[in-house]
């Protein structure tokens, strides 16, 4: 066994537990964190696929961003357990044999010999100095511009949907509307009064 | 002569539209000044006319062509022969003298103008009638007259009974209608033609055809019935007879015109036209001719026990058209017409009659609350003593020679049914007889029964009611003899009436008088007459009229008590009318109900309409549950598709 | 060396385990996004595998995409998460049957 093989089976392994624990374990916080376990195992797997650049914005984007958002929401949501919980085991049986139907016919394809070493062998590893990455871009920016761009757009909308979404305005809180205050006109704040001078009356001199 | 023919019913329909259109405008005077004028002219032209076929016109000719479909030519034409041409000449006469009569009548009446333009306008529609040379046009007028029938029995609107009895005229004639106009689809179907030429040229030579439907009957009998069915309704014979009785709830003059003299005749002059396909059906024949006894006796009979003096003449005239069925029947088609031609005279002469004593009596029509009009109204009483001596056949009155004719034909048919045929009609003589003088003795001999009020105020009627009478008297008493020879043994319908040589029933009658002519003929008929029965038959019944009314009126009160059960039946006329309104006035509100229930409520509304609807919320009821609101239900069940399909992908082969 | 099939299976017993913690965790949008993250892993897993072994980045760049999509996904649901809680003071699904109309 060489060593590809050993990390590819111990992440594997490690990749099927931590996602086992994802879906199995109370705490949504501990879920979390599988998850994360979970894409470091699965970035670890496509290394030994080759796919460096790819292995790597797995761990950057999921690992970085996402679990983090992740983690930000479980944690500031004042979610109870308890009630979650409830009947947790009733969609069990269903599920499961949805699950392993679904396992067994797909086992039951790929192990027809299709995708076996002999149909389909394993390529030669990429000499030194070869780049992923550069290979990865030289396709992305010209091939592929158009939907790159497009990806870049689904991303933006999403901020902007994401930031709609969660802003609200409370009642009550003061807050500055710097647009008002630059658009305010002189006139809204000073009114010239246009009034005769007052004559002192004789009386009041007494 | 084209112009002639269309100008005859076309006057009157003219001067019914302006009568009834303007009347308003042209008021009372104008109204019946046109309508007569119109019937006058028509009276006039076709005197002319028949003057013409007198001298050996016949003519048969279409004037308009009202559309063709396919092979089918419908038409407006005119066949003008002996037949129609006599029967236009009575149609326009007894209307014209209806029209006279009515200015007397209706005076007093709010729908004057309506009347007149009523009666003008039927006047149009049975000249067209009897004119048509066609199918088409003949149920055309057909129907027309039934319209007019119908307006005219309800012509007193307000009167319930009135408006019921315009409806049953009007339903029963619809079955003898639909009959007809089944026979009518028959001709078509067979002959492919509704010309009565064409059809009767060719029927001859389909009279072996025969209808599998119909048990492989001759498919002449099969027309021939259906047509009947129609002659029926139209001229009353059992059991379509129950409208007439009550059309009486018209005015009087209608009674006269349509329901004695004119419409009610149609079928039998229909009959008479269509001699040659019924002469190719001896079961035709056969039905017809015990159709016409049964009417003429069982009606009579009737006649017997009522009281009120235009039921009387009603049930008289049912049973003087069974008198023209059996004749017709046993092929004495000429017997048959010339009855119908008698009668018409004699029977709207005892009709207006009848009208005149209900004017004097204020419109009170109860025989048993008269008597003793003889010398207030001479005049309406000598007219009535000649149309009942007329009715009971006494020589020499016209109608003895035409009844005359019709039992010996009767007596010398060979057909299924003629023994019982020439029974009834030798019965219904002094059935005849007993009733047409018991009206004439309760009403103008014995003690006057009317109360103070109406005593005092008992005239003759005006001229305008007696001129028609007297008018129409004179042909009763003459009509008789004139015609009985050239009618019956002359070749006057020879080119109308087509008779097989062996059913000729009428020279075999004629054979008796050994080829006499002119007034020997005439002579002989009448001497026949005294040593037949018929006569004494007659005369037995006036002379029981006269003992039963006269004599010793108690004697009515003991045969009544006598015999209960037979007065009660005849006075509930046989149960026809609560036979009908229980079985099929009865039957067809019951069906109406079930289906209402059952189709309408039931199944329409129940099923169809409200059970869509339940069927739908039952449906949704069971549904909705699927629609649990529950996002990851739906997800499960995309989950679950999804398993099943890529199973059935990839063991599908 | 390691077929092919093998790094298909890994793909399989993920998209599998995804589905069980659908089922499982009904209740709980966060776990249910989580288990969709694992789903579109198992998929960026097959595309990673049949690129490198047909050798056509074809593959990565699709995986890269996915990323993309999966990223926004996850902040836009975690956003819709956070208004449904501050509306309702919850995100049990149980609670949230408003489609039931």
């Amino acid at each position: 066994m060489t060593f590809t093989q050993l990390s590819f089976y111990l992440f594997s392994a490690v990749l099927v537990f931590s996602a086992a624990m994802v879906i199995t374990i109370k705490n949504p916080v501990k879920a979390a964190l599988f998850l994360v376990l979970a894409f470091v195992n699965a970035a670890f797997v496509w290394m030994t696929l080759e796919a460096e650049f790819l292995a790597i914005v797995l761990i950057l984007v999921y690992v970085g961003a996402v679990m983090v958002l992740f983690l930000f929401v479980v944690m500031m949501l004042d979610i109870n357990l308890d009630r979650m919980r409830e009947g947790f085991t009733r969609y069990l049986p269903i599920g499961g044999v949805i699950a392993v139907i679904m396992l067994a016919e797909m086992i039951w394809v790929l192990q027809k010999g299709s995708f076996s070493l002999a149909n389909m062998p394993r390529p030669e590893p990429k000499p030194d100095g070869y780049s992923n990455t550069k290979e990865l871009g030289q396709v992305l920016y010209t091939e592929y511009v158009y939907p790159f761009e497009i990806a870049a757009i689904i991303l933006l909308v999403a901020i902007i949907a994401a930031i709609a979404l969660t802003l609200r305005r409370r009642p009550g809180v003061r807050r500055q509307e710097p647009s008002a205050q630059v658009a305010v006109q002189a006139e809204d704040r000073l009114r010239v009064v246009s009034m005769k001078s007052e004559q002192p009356k004789r009386g009041d001199d007494k | 002569m084209k112009g002639i023919y269309l100008a005859i019913p076309l006057i009157p329909l003219a001067a019914a539209v302006i009568a009834g259109i303007f009347g308003k405008a042209i008021g009372r005077t104008g109204a019946h000044t046109v309508t007569i004028l119109g019937v006058a002219a028509s009276f006039v032209l076709s005197c002319m006319v028949y003057a013409d076929v007198r001298e050996g016109l016949y003519f048969n000719g279409d004037v308009y062509t009202w559309g063709i479909s396919g092979d089918w030519k419908f038409s407006v034409g005119f066949l003008i022969d002996s037949l129609s041409s006599m029967m236009m000449v009575v149609v326009t006469f007894v209307s014209l003298m209806v029209h006279i009569y009515t200015i007397g009548y209706m005076h007093e009446d709010p729908g004057y103008q309506r009347f007149f333009s009523y009666i003008s306008l039927f006047t149009f529609a049975m000249l067209m009638l009897v004119m048509s040379n066609n199918f088409m046009q003949l149920f055309f007028g057909w129907e027309a007259v039934g319209v007019v029938s119908y307006l005219l029995i309800g012509f007193w609107f307000k009167k319930p009974t009135a408006i019921f009895a315009n409806m049953k005229a009007f339903l029963v004639n619809r079955v003898g209608d639909f009959g007809f106009l089944l026979g009518i689809a028959g001709v078509i179907y067979i002959f492919g033609s509704l010309d009565y030429a064409e059809v009767f040229k060719a029927a001859p030579g389909k009279a072996d055809m025969t209808a599998e439907w119909a048990w492989d009957a001759k498919w002449m009998t099969v027309i021939a019935l259906l047509l009947f069915v129609g002659a029926m309704g139209k001229s009353a014979q059992v059991p379509l007879h129950v409208w007439l009785p009550d059309s009486m709830e018209g005015p009087t003059p209608i009674s006269a015109l349509i329901h004695a003299a004119t419409m009610v005749t149609a079928g039998i002059f229909m009959v008479a036209r269509m001699s040659p396909i019924f002469e190719l059906s001896e079961t035709a024949l056969s039905v017809v001719m015990v159709i016409g006894a049964i009417t003429a006796l069982f009606m009579g009979l009737i006649g017997l026990v009522q009281n009120d003096i235009k039921r009387v003449v009603a049930y008289s005239t049912l049973s003087q058209l069974g008198y023209m069925t059996v004749a017709l029947g046993a092929s004495a088609y000429a017997a048959g017409v010339f009855h119908l031609f008698t009668h018409a005279f004699f029977k709207a002469l005892l009709f207006l009659g009848a009208g005149s004593v209900i004017i004097a009596m204020h419109h009170e029509q109860d025989m048993r609350k008269m008597g003793g009009l003889r010398a207030l109204m001479p005049v309406t009483y000598i007219t009535g003593l000649i149309g009942s001596l007329a009715l009971a056949g006494i020589p020499p009155f016209a109608g003895f020679f035409s009844k005359d004719a019709i039992i010996e034909a009767v007596h010398h048919s060979e057909l299924a049914g003629s023994g019982f045929a020439y029974f009834c009609v030798l019965a219904g003589v002094v059935i005849t007889a007993f009733y047409s003088f018991r009206l004439l003795f309760m009403t103008f001999h014995g003690r006057n029964r009317a109360d103070e009020h109406t005593r005092s105020h008992l005239h003759e009627s005006p001229l305008v009611v007696t001129i028609p009478l007297i008018l129409l008297a004179i042909p009763s008493v003459v009509v008789g003899f004139m015609y009985f020879e050239p009618m019956l043994f002359g070749d006057y319908f020879k080119d109308a009436i087509h008779v097989l040589p062996e059913h000729d029933t009428l020279s075999r009658f004629g054979e008796i008088y050994g080829g006499a002519t002119g007034t020997e003929l005439i002579w002989k008929a009448i001497t026949h007459g005294f040593v037949a029965l018929p006569l004494y038959l007659a005369l037995l019944g006036i002379f029981l009229a006269w003992l039963f009314y006269i004599k010793k009126p108690e004697l009515p009160g003991k045969v009544s008590k006598m015999f209960g059960p037979v007065q009660s039946i005849l006075e509930k006329k046989y149960g026809f009318d609560e036979f009908n309104q229980a079985v099929f006035a009865g039957g067809a509100v019951g069906l109406g109900k079930l289906l209402w229930s059952k189709f309408d409520a039931g199944l329409i509304d129940g099923v169809l309409v409200n059970g869509t609807a339940k069927s739908v919320g039952w449906i949704s009821s069971i549904v909705r549950n699927v629609q649990s609101g529950y996002v990851y239900q739906y997800a499960f069940a995309m989950i679950i598709g999804l398993v099943a399909l890529m199973s059935w992908m990839l063991f599908r082969t | 060396m390691i077929p092919l099939n093998h790094y298909l299976i890994l793909g399989a017993i993920l998209f599998a385990l995804s589905v069980v913690g659908i089922f499982l965790n009904r209740k709980n949008i966060v776990i249910i996004l989580m288990a969709i993250e694992l789903l579109l892993l198992a998929v960026n897993m097959n595309f990673v595998a049949f690129s490198h072994y047909l050798g056509d980045t074809a593959g990565q760049v699709f995986v890269f995409f996915i990323l993309t999509v999966a990223a926004a996904e996850a902040a836009i649901g975690l956003a819709i998460l956070i208004v449904v809680f501050r509306n309702r003071r919850s995100i049990n699904v149980e609670d949230l049957d408003t489609l039931k109309g």
